[in-house]
C-alpha cells in the first residue's frame, strides 16, 4: 500500500516535471503562435492584439499555472490552429496511435520470446545467422523498413492501399490490415534488440551454479529451463520490454508520418512547428503518462518474476 | 525439433523477402496502383493531395498562408475575383461602376447568388463583410488596403456603395475579399461562402471535406465531392500517388514527378507564381555596398539552378515581378546581368574584395526547392571566391530572425503577391514598408511608387512600375532567379485543371471523362 502511494506520487511529480519543462522549452526557442495565424503579412499591432487575445502577453509562470489549473479541472483549452478543444481532437486520435502501439508491441512480444529462447539454444550456423540477421535489423531505421514494407505490400502485392488508412470504427478489418504493416515496421528492429537481449540473458544464466545443482538433482533440460533460467533471464527483459512500450508511441511519430496514418504523433509534429502550446502540452503529458505507467507496471510483473525485488 | 527448424525457416523466408523486395522492385512497371479509383469515379468524386494541413484560421478574412487560400477559394468568392487570365470578372456582384472623380464604387449584386445555408446574399451581407475587414478598432483593419475606405452603404437590397479616401486604381483588386453572411460567427471551425462548393468536415492532420453547392449562380463544379488529404511526408505522398489513394497533386517536385508513371498519371505544368532569389540584407555588411551586389549577380547561372532543381523547368527573372502579371513582366531583365564568373571576380577585385569573403545564407528547411537552391547557389558563389555557409533553419526561426527581424545577411525564399496587383509586388522595397525585409532603401524607388500609387492614369501606372522594376535590378537589390515551376499530377480520366496567375487550385472546371 504504501508502496503504490509512493509510486503514485512519483508518478504524478514526473508529469508535472515533464509538462513543465515543455512549456519552458518553448519559453526559450523562438517562433510564436500568432505568426502562423497570422501569417507573413500581418503587422505588429495585429500580431499584438491577437497576443492579447490569446493571453501570451502575460509572464511565463502565470501563463503555466493558468494551464495547470485548467489541466487539473480536464480542460485542455482549445487548439490555436484548429480553434476546437484538444479534448475533442485527442480523442479522435488516440485510439489510433494506441492501437498502433498495442499492434507492435503484440508482434514485439510474441515473435521476440520464442525467438530469443530458441536461439539461446542453438550454437553453429543458425546462431551466427540468427545474429547477422540481428545485427541487420537493428541497424535499418523504422521509417525506410517501413518505405520498403510500403513498397513490397502495398504497390507490388496490393494487400493494403498505401495512405488509404481507413478507421476502426469504419472497418475493423481494413483498419488492423493497414496498421499491420506500420506496426511491422516499428517491432521489426525491436524484434532484434529483445532477442539478442533474451538470449544473452539466458547463456548467462545457464553458466550458474544452481543449473549445475538443478542437473544433479535429475531435472531434465527443459524444466530447468522454464522453471528457474528463464525466470532470472526474463527480468531484464520485461524492464526493457516496458522501455520498448513507451519508446514505440514516441516512434509512432516518425512511422505516422511514413504510412499517413492520423494518428497523435503527425499531430504532436505540427503542432511543435505551429507551436499550438495547448495541444502539444496536451500530447507530452499523455506521453510522460504512458511511460510512468508503463514502468510502474513493468516494477509489478518484475515482483512476480522475481520475490527478492518484493523486499526492495 | 522438426517444428522449430521450420519456424526458423518461415521467419527467415519472411525476412528475406522483405529486403530482397526493394533490391529488383524498380523494375516492376507493370504496377496498377488502381483500387479505389473505379468507385471514386463512379460516385463522381476525388481525392486531392495535399503537403500541408490548414493551419491558420479557416476564417477567409484572417487566413493568410497560401495553402488555406488554395483551398478556400472553391468556397468563396468576393464581389469580383480573378479569373485564369489575371482579370477581375464579376461574381457576388453583377456589375460595378465607378465615379468620375475615381472614388465612389457602385455594385449591383447578381439576383440568386445563395451561401450555402440556402439564405440569399443581400446587401448587408456585403456592408458586414466589408466593414468586418476595414474594422481598424483594434489597431490595424484585417485587410490593410482598406483603411482608405470612408463609407460603405448599402442603397438598397441589392445596391452597394464604397467610398474611399481618394482615388486608387488598384482599390478594385481588393474586393475578391470573400462576402460571408452578416453576424455568422463560426467562420473560422465551419466556413460559410457563395462559391461552387462547401465545407462539409475536416479532421486535424488527416483530410478537409468539400462538396458541390447545388445552387450555386453559376455553372457549378463538376465533381460531386472532394477530399483533400494530408501527407506531410514526402514519401508517404509518392506512395499514396502511386497507390492509387491521390487523384490529383500539385506543387510535386521534378523528383517526385519523374516516379510517376504515365499511363496513371498525367505531368502538367505550371508556375507557382512567385519570385524566387538570394534576398539580401541590403543594410548588412558588405550586402550595403551596391557594387558587391551587382558583382555577384554575375556569378549566378540561374540556367544551371533551374536544371538541378527542377530537370530545367522554371523561368528566369530578373526584378520583383513573375511572368504571370503579363501586363508588368520584362523578360528582358532576366538579361541584364549574364552569367560571367570571371567579371564577377574582377568586379569583387575593384570594390576591395580580391579574395572574397565569407557570407551566410539562411534557409528554411521545410521548403526542398529553396535548399536545393542554396547548394546551387553556394557552388556558384565560391566559385568567385566567395565562401558560403548554408544555414537551414526551421520556418518559425526563419520568419522571426530573418522576415521579422531582418536579422540576417541573405536569404533564399520565393515571394508572392497576395491579390493580383503590381503593387502587391513592389510595395514592400519602399523604404518604410514594414514588409521591407531586405532593407532596401532608395529615395528615388520610393518617389515612383508615390507617383504610381496616386496616378489616375493605368498607363502611366503601369510605365511607373515598370520603372521600379527596373531600378530595383539596376541596383542589384537581391540576386534573382527564378519563377519556380509547379507541377501537377492528375490522373488519366480526369480533364479541366486550369492554371491561374495566382496560388489557387480551381476544382470546379475538374471532372472526369465518360
Amino acid at each position: 500500500m504504501k508502496y503504490a502511494v509512493r509510486k503514485l506520487a512519483m508518478m504524478l511529480l514526473t508529469m508535472l516535471i515533464v509538462s513543465f519543462l515543455a512549456y519552458l522549452a518553448f519559453q526559450i526557442i523562438p517562433g510564436d503562435p500568432t505568426n502562423k495565424i497570422l501569417g507573413t503579412e500581418a503587422t505588429e499591432e495585429q500580431r499584438q492584439m491577437l497576443r492579447e487575445q490569446m493571453g501570451l502577453n502575460r509572464p511565463f509562470l502565470v501563463r503555466y499555472g493558468d494551464w495547470l489549473i485548467h489541466f487539473v479541472q480536464g480542460d485542455l483549452g482549445d487548439s490555436y490552429s484548429y480553434s476546437m478543444p484538444v479534448g475533442e481532437m485527442l480523442a479522435g486520435k488516440l485510439p489510433v496511435t494506441l492501437l498502433l502501439a498495442l499492434l507492435a508491441f503484440l508482434i514485439t512480444t510474441v515473435v521476440s520470446i520464442p525467438l530469443g529462447i530458441f536461439s539461446a539454444g542453438r550454437g553453429g550456423w543458425v546462431d551466427r545467422v540468427m545474429t547477422v540477421l540481428g545485427q541487420l535489423t537493428m541497424a535499418v531505421p523504422p521509417f525506410f523498413i517501413g518505405i520498403i514494407l510500403t513498397y513490397c505490400f502495398g504497390l507490388v502485392l496490393q494487400w493494403f492501399t498505401p495512405g488509404q488508412f481507413v478507421s476502426f470504427s469504419q472497418d475493423p478489418g481494413a483498419c488492423l490490415t493497414y496498421l499491420v504493416f506500420p506496426a511491422i515496421a516499428i517491432a521489426l528492429p525491436r524484434i532484434a534488440m529483445t532477442v539478442k537481449m533474451l538470449r544473452s540473458g539466458i547463456l548467462a544464466e545457464l553458466g550458474k551454479d544452481y543449473v549445475r545443482t538443478a542437473h544433479s538433482r535429475g531435472n531434465d533440460r527443459s524444466a530447468i529451463l522454464y522453471r528457474h533460467v528463464l525466470r532470472n533471464a526474463l527480468v531484464p527483459t520485461v524492464t526493457f520490454l516496458a522501455m520498448t512500450i513507451a519508446d514505440i508511441v514516441a516512434g509512432s511519430v516518425v512511422i505516422e508520418q511514413v504510412f499517413a496514418i492520423p494518428g497523435m504523433g503527425r499531430l504532436l509534429f505540427s503542432s511543435i512547428s505551429n507551436r499550438d502550446y495547448p495541444v502539444v502540452q496536451a500530447i507530452i503529458v499523455l506521453m510522460a503518462f504512458w511511460v510512468v505507467l508503463v514502468n510502474f507496471l513493468a516494477d509489478l510483473i518484475n515482483q512476480r518474476l522475481d520475490p527478492r525485488l518484493r523486499l526492495q | 525439433m522438426k517444428k522449430r527448424t521450420l519456424a526458423l525457416f518461415l521467419t527467415l523466408a519472411l525476412v528475406g523477402s522483405v529486403l530482397s523486395g526493394c533490391g529488383d522492385g524498380s523494375g516492376n512497371q507493370d504496377v496498377e496502383g488502381n483500387h479505389g479509383y473505379e468507385e471514386r469515379k463512379a460516385a463522381n468524386e476525388i481525392v486531392v493531395g495535399i503537403a500541408q494541413d490548414l493551419e491558420d484560421s479557416l476564417d477567409p478574412h484572417i487566413s493568410a498562408s497560401a495553402g488555406s487560400r488554395e483551398v478556400l477559394f472553391n468556397i468563396y468568392e468576393g464581389l469580383v475575383k480573378p479569373n485564369s487570365d489575371g482579370e477581375l470578372i464579376c461574381a457576388v456582384a453583377q456589375d460595378h461602376q465607378i465615379s468620375p472623380d475615381g472614388r465612389t464604387y457602385t455594385f449591383q449584386l447578381r439576383p440568386g447568388v445563395r451561401f450555402h445555408n440556402g439564405q440569399e446574399v443581400t446587401a448587408a451581407d456585403v456592408v458586414y463583410s466589408i466593414e468586418r475587414c476595414a474594422d481598424a478598432s483594434g489597431g490595424a483593419p484585417l485587410v490593410a488596403a482598406f483603411s482608405v475606405i470612408q463609407e460603405v452603404k448599402a442603397v438598397d437590397e441589392s445596391t452597394v456603395t464604397i467610398t474611399i479616401a481618394q482615388p486608387d486604381l488598384d482599390f478594385i483588386s481588393y474586393l475578391t475579399t470573400a462576402i460571408v453572411p452578416e453576424g455568422y460567427d463560426q467562420l473560422a471551425t465551419a466556413p460559410m461562402g457563395t462559391g461552387p462548393f462547401r465545407y462539409v468536415s475536416r479532421s486535424p492532420q488527416e483530410n478537409i471535406i468539400i462538396e458541390k453547392f447545388d445552387d450555386y449562380w453559376g455553372e457549378g463544379a463538376k465533381l460531386d465531392k472532394v477530399t483533400y488529404k494530408i501527407y506531410e511526408d514526402s514519401n508517404a505522398l509518392l506512395m499514396a500517388l502511386k497507390g492509387g489513394s491521390i487523384d490529383l497533386c500539385a506543387h510535386l517536385t521534378d523528383a517526385q514527378a519523374s516516379q510517376l508513371d504515365d499511363q496513371q498519371f498525367q505531368i502538367l505544368e505550371g508556375t507557382m507564381n512567385l519570385v524566387q532569389a538570394v534576398y539580401l540584407n541590403n543594410k548588412a555588411e558588405p550586402f550595403d555596398d551596391m557594387a558587391v551586389r551587382q558583382a555577384l549577380c554575375y556569378a549566378i547561372d540561374r540556367q544551371a539552378i533551374m536544371d538541378f532543381v527542377a530537370g530545367g523547368r522554371g523561368t528566369p527573372v530578373g526584378s520583383s515581378m513573375y511572368p504571370a502579371f503579363t501586363k508588368y513582366f520584362m523578360p528582358e531583365l532576366a538579361d541584364y546581368y549574364t552569367y560571367d564568373p570571371a567579371k564577377a571576380k574582377e568586379l569583387l577585385a575593384e570594390v576591395g574584395y580580391p579574395d572574397g569573403f565569407d557570407m551566410t545564407i539562411m534557409v528554411a528547411s521545410n521548403n526542398k526547392p529553396h535548399v536545393d537552391t542554396a547548394e546551387v547557389v553556394a557552388q556558384q558563389l565560391r566559385a568567385v571566391g566567395v565562401n558560403v555557409t548554408i544555414q537551414q533553419v526551421e520556418w518559425q526561426t526563419w520568419y522571426d530572425e530573418a522576415y521579422k527581424g531582418r536579422n540576417y545577411q541573405a536569404t533564399i525564399i520565393g515571394v508572392d503577391a497576395s491579390n493580383l496587383t503590381a503593387r502587391a509586388m513592389l510595395e514592400r522595397f519602399v523604404s518604410t514598408d514594414s514588409s521591407n525585409f531586405i532593407n532596401y532603401n532608395n529615395p528615388e524607388y520610393d518617389q515612383l511608387f508615390q507617383q504610381a500609387i496616386t496616378t489616375t492614369d493605368p498607363e502611366e501606372q503601369t510605365a511607373l512600375y515598370k520603372q521600379m522594376q527596373t531600378l530595383l535590378t539596376e541596383t542589384a537589390a537581391n540576386l534573382y532567379i527564378q519563377d519556380l515551376c509547379d507541377l501537377v499530377a492528375m490522373r488519366q480520366g480526369l480533364t479541366g485543371l486550369v492554371f491561374y496567375p495566382t496560388f489557387v487550385l480551381d476544382l470546379s472546371t475538374i471532372g472526369w471523362t465518360a
